[in-house]
């Protein structure tokens, strides 16, 4: 069953997703393929957004993380929700080909990486590592 | 012309678009995340595409007249551009952005001025086939008909 997403003081049933992507296509892109699956969601356009909105209090059941951005990148981002005890999942999303900086992306705390563009089925497989 | 033919020709030349490599697998992803709740999407997402390369053409433009040529900045504007067609499924314009990027790593000045004309052009060339399209899919609706997947 998907976990219970913490978000404004309700409980829910409903699964929630945080979207880290400062390309505005990407982020509409990506907010209505979480929509199809029923998943509540919310944008944010940079790494630093990323960690005053869990500063903030809010978590979420799973992080679509793009790696490059402007203030602070994917992998800093990560790096630093780990950090403050985050334990949701994080899925990096990126084009970058080179296994190296792939690499790095993953080792600063992913537990999934997928090639961009983002599609269906990528997303499902990633929401399965959450329920599985 | 009557609704069927409507309907075939809108499968032609989508299909052409396809076939001549315009568009890409991607762009059919699109196509699939529209339904009776967002019978908009496509056009919606093509639209932001639009606004968002405009912007950034017109930077890149300025970029590379001044007399300092900022590479990491424009680089930073081809990536942008490279991403949002790459989700849309532009798959020309996204293959230019490529050779573009290469020339911004190695301030390749030259190689710059020559590329943005050629990614320049690509871009009018899809929005004019994707406006074509659009059109065509709005003709079959007020038609009464329904637009073929």
């Amino acid at each position: 069953m998907a976990a219970q997403g913490r978000h404004g003081g309700q409980e829910s049933n409903k699964m929630t997703a945080l979207v880290v992507d400062d390309n505005t296509v990407n982020r509409m892109i990506h907010h209505r393929l979480l929509d199809n699956l029923g998943i509540e969601n919310v944008a944010v356009v940079n790494g630093k957004e990323a960690v005053d909105i869990h500063c903030s209090g809010k978590t979420f059941d799973l992080i679509l993380m793009d790696m490059d951005m402007p203030v602070m990148n994917g992998i800093e981002a990560t790096r630093q929700l780990r950090e403050m005890g985050i334990r949701s999942m994080i899925a990096g999303v990126s084009t970058r080909s080179m296994e190296r900086e792939i690499r790095e992306f993953i080792e600063a705390g992913l537990d999934d990486y997928q090639e961009k563009p983002l599609t269906m089925s990528k997303l499902i497989s990633i929401v399965h590592k959450i329920n599985g | 012309m009557d609704l069927v033919q409507l309907q075939r020709q809108l499968v032609d030349y989508r299909t052409s678009l396809y076939h001549e490599g315009f568009l890409d697998e991607q762009f059919t992803q699109l196509q699939e995340l529209q339904d009776e709740n967002n019978p908009d999407f496509v056009v919606e997402v093509v639209s932001l595409f639009f606004e968002d390369s405009e912007r950034l053409l017109n930077e890149l433009s300025n970029a590379l007249e001044q007399q300092i040529i900022d590479f990491k900045r424009m680089d930073a504007r081809v990536h942008q551009l490279k991403g949002s067609s790459s989700s849309i499924g532009a798959q020309r314009v996204r293959q230019l952005c490529i050779v573009f990027r290469n020339y911004c790593e190695a301030q390749n000045v030259e190689g710059c001025l020559k590329c943005l004309p050629q990614v320049k052009h690509e871009y009018s060339i899809v929005k004019t086939k994707l406006e074509s399209m659009f059109q065509l899919e709005q003709q079959i609706l007020n038609a009464g008909g329904s637009v073929p997947v």
